[in-house]
C-alpha cells in the first residue's frame, strides 16, 4: 500500500509562505557586497534576522572599570582568547579566538564580563578594532 | 588486447572520496566492482584528524568540557556529558538531581534534532529533496528550543563538571511543552511520509543488510545495532543521569513492519520511533523535575582546586544519537589530565559498511553509507603522520613494531 504521501503536502506548500527568513534582503540582490555597501551608505535597509533568544551568547562585553585584574577568566577560557596586560592590570579579549562559552562570565567575581546579543561579527581582519575587546 | 590483460581489469577498482559529493563525510573508499555490483569494500578514515585530545591534555577539565562540545557538530551535549561523567567519577563529585534531569532533557532534545537531520540527509541521498527540506524545516523547532535553553544553536556549552550551567525556568518549560506537542502531532505524518512512500520502500527495503550475527561480531552500536535486532541501549543497560528513574526500553523494528531485518529501511524505522521515544522521555522528565541546585559547586575557583587534586581513572558512557559514546580520562593530581581518549559512536559502526555494501549496486552506496549516520569528524583520531605521509596503523603493523622493538632491546 505504498504510494506518494508527500504529494498533497507539496501541493499545499505551493500556496503557503516560505518558512525561511529572507536575510539580509527580501529579494536576492545582483551583488551581495554591492547591497551591503548600499546599506552602509544608507540607501537600503537590511531585512532583520530572526531575533535572538533572551539568554543568547553573542559578542563579549567588557566593563573595564569593574575589572580588578584577578585573571581568573584566563584560567577557565578554553580557547586562550583572553590576554592579561600586566602594565594596566586589565585583560584584552580576541573575539576571533572566543568560542562563546561564556565561562569567563560565570567565573568573574566582579561581573565585569557579559555576553551581548551581537552575532554578525564576520570581518576580513582578525585584528580589526571590532574583533578586540579591551 | 591479450586475454591475460583483459582479465586484470576485472574487478574494476573505483575509488570514492576522501571528499566526494555522494558522501557527506570525508572518508576514502576503494570499491572492487564487477559491472554495477560491489564485490570488495575497503575504506580509510582518518582524513579529518584534528588533535583535539592533544589540546585537551594541555588544559584543565573546566576548559576541556567546552572543547568537547566542538568534537562533533551535531552531538553538542553527548561528548561534554560523557567527559563530565568521567571526571565526576574521578573526583567523586555527586551531580544534583535537578541537573541530572536537565541533562537528560537536553540529551533527548538533541536526539530529536539529530535523527531528523539524519532523516533529511537520507532522503537527500535518495534524490528525494522535497522530503529533505521538509525534515529540516521540522528540525528547526528543536534547534530553536535548544537555543532558548542553552544560549546557542550548536555548541550548547550547558554542561559543567558537577551539573549544568543553566536552569529551566517556568517560561522555558512551557516552550518545551509546546515544542513537544508540535512533534507529537507530526510523528504520524513523518512516519507516513517516510515509511509509506514507494520510492523509499523501493530503495531501502532489502538493501544494505547487516545480519544479527554481523552486527554482534562487529560490535555495532546504537540504531545500527538495534535495526539488526540487537537489544542494546546504554540508557537501558547502564542507566546514567535520570534514565534510572525513567521508563526507557531499547527500540527494535516492530513486528508490524516484519521485525528486525537489518536493512536501511529498518534503520529509518528505528530512528523515527526513537524521536517518539525521546518526546516521551522529555515529558516524563518535565513531569518529575525535582527542585534544588543545578551545580555541585557554583564557585568555579573551588571546583578547579578540587579537580586539580583529583587522581584516578574514569570512563563516561552515554548513548549518543548514533550509539554508545565513551570518554576515558586519567587524572594524576595535576591541572591537566594525564590522558584523555574519545571513542565516538561512529567508530564502532564503520566496520559494518563492509558486509552492508558487498553485493549492492554502485548507486546504492550513498544511502547505505549514510544509513549508519556516520560522523567521521568525531571518529578520526588514529592517524599517524610521518615524513608528510599519513598512515593508519593496523594490528599487524603494531605487532610488527612491537616485535622489532623487542629485538632492538635485546641487542
Amino acid at each position: 500500500m505504498a504510494g506518494l504521501p508527500l504529494l498533497p503536502e507539496l501541493v499545499r506548500q505551493l500556496f503557503s509562505r516560505p518558512a525561511t527568513n529572507a536575510f539580509p534582503s527580501r529579494h536576492l540582490p545582483s551583488s551581495i557586497t554591492g547591497f551591503l555597501a548600499k546599506v552602509a551608505r544608507g540607501e537600503a535597509t537590511i531585512h532583520p534576522p530572526i531575533p535572538t533568544p533572551p539568554k543568547f551568547r553573542g559578542k563579549i562585553v567588557y566593563d573595564r572599570e569593574a575589572c580588578i585584574g584577578c585573571s581568573l577568566c584566563l584560567r577557565v577560557c578554553p580557547a586562550h582568547a583572553i590576554e592579561f596586560i600586566p602594565e594596566t592590570k586589565r585583560v584584552r579579549i580576541y573575539v576571533t579566538q572566543c568560542i562563546f562559552c561564556s565561562q569567563c562570565n560565570d567565573v568573574c567575581p566582579k561581573n565585569a564580563l557579559h555576553m551581548s546579543h551581537e552575532f554578525l561579527l564576520a570581518t576580513e581582519d582578525r585584528y580589526a578594532e571590532s574583533q578586540i575587546v579591551e | 588486447m591479450s586475454a591475460e590483460k583483459a582479465k586484470k581489469t576485472v574487478p574494476y577498482t573505483v575509488p570514492i572520496g576522501p571528499v566526494h559529493p555522494a558522501l557527506k563525510e570525508p572518508v576514502m573508499f576503494t570499491f572492487g566492482m564487477e559491472g554495477e555490483i560491489v564485490r570488495t569494500v575497503d575504506f580509510a578514515p582518518g582524513q579529518t584528524h584534528r588533535g583535539i585530545e592533544w589540546m585537551g591534555m594541555r588544559r584543565n577539565p573546566v576548559q576541556i568540557v567546552h572543547l568537547t562540545d566542538r568534537i562533533c557538530g551535531i552531538c553538542g551535549i553527548v561528548h561534554s556529558l560523557s567527559f563530565a561523567r568521567a571526571v565526576e567519577q574521578i573526583a567523586e563529585i555527586e551531580v544534583p538531581e535537578r541537573a541530572d534531569y536537565i541533562r537528560t532533557i537536553l540529551h533527548e532534545l538533541e536526539r530529536i534534532q539529530s535523527h531528523l537531520l539524519w532523516a533529511g540527509v537520507a532522503a537527500h541521498e535518495l534524490g528525494f529533496d522535497s522530503l529533505f527540506y521538509l525534515a529540516w524545516r521540522v528540525r528547526e523547532q528543536s534547534m530553536d528550543l535548544i537555543e532558548n535553553l542553552t544560549g546557542n544553536r550548536v555548541n550548547y556549552g550547558i554542561v559543567q563538571i558537577g551539573g549544568v550551567r543553566r536552569d529551566i525556568s517556568d517560561e522555558q518549560r512551557a516552550l518545551v511543552e509546546k515544542g513537544l506537542d508540535y512533534y507529537q502531532g507530526l510523528l504520524d505524518q513523518m512516519a507516513t511520509l517516510f515509511l509509506k512512500d514507494s520510492t523509499i520502500l523501493m530503495r531501502c527495503r532489502g538493501h544494505g543488510i547487516l545480519s544479527w550475527d554481523d552486527a554482534r561480531l562487529l560490535c555495532t552500536v546504537g540504531p545500527t545495532a538495534r535495526a539488526s535486532g540487537l537489544n542494546m541501549d546504554v540508557r537501558q543497560d547502564y542507566p546514567y543521569c535520570a534514565y534510572g528513574d525513567l521508563d526507557v526500553k531499547a527500540i527494535l523494528p516492530p513486528p508490524e513492519t516484519g521485525g528486525p531485518q537489518g536493512d536501511v529501511y529498518d534503520r529509518i524505522i528505528v530512528r523515527l520511533l526513537e524521536v517518539g521515544q525521546s518526546i516521551g522521555i522529555i515529558r516524563q522528565c518535565l513531569g518529575q523535575l525535582p527542585a534544588g541546585e543545578i551545580l555541585w559547586e557554583p564557585k568555579m575557583a573551588k571546583l578547579l582546586s578540587v579537580l586539580k587534586k583529583a587522581e584516578g581513572e574514569g570512563i563516561g558512557r552515554v548513548e549518543a544519537p548514533r550509539g554508545e559514546c565513551m570518554h576515558y580520562v586519567k587524572m594524576a593530581g595535576k591541572e591537566a589530565p594525564d590522558s584523555w581518549k574519545v571513542k565516538a559512536s561512529s567508530y564502532s559502526n564503520l566496520m559494518s559498511w563492509i558486509p552492508m555494501l558487498q553485493g549492492e549496486q554502485l548507486a546504492d552506496i550513498p544511502i547505505i553509507v549514510a544509513s549508519i549516520d556516520p560522523c567521521l569528524s568525531c571518529t578520526d583520531r588514529v592517524a599517524v603522520t610521518r615524513n608528510g605521509r599519513s598512515d593508519i596503523l593496523t594490528k599487524e603493523d603494531l605487532t610488527r613494531l612491537s616485535r622489532e622493538k623487542t629485538r632492538r632491546m635485546m641487542q
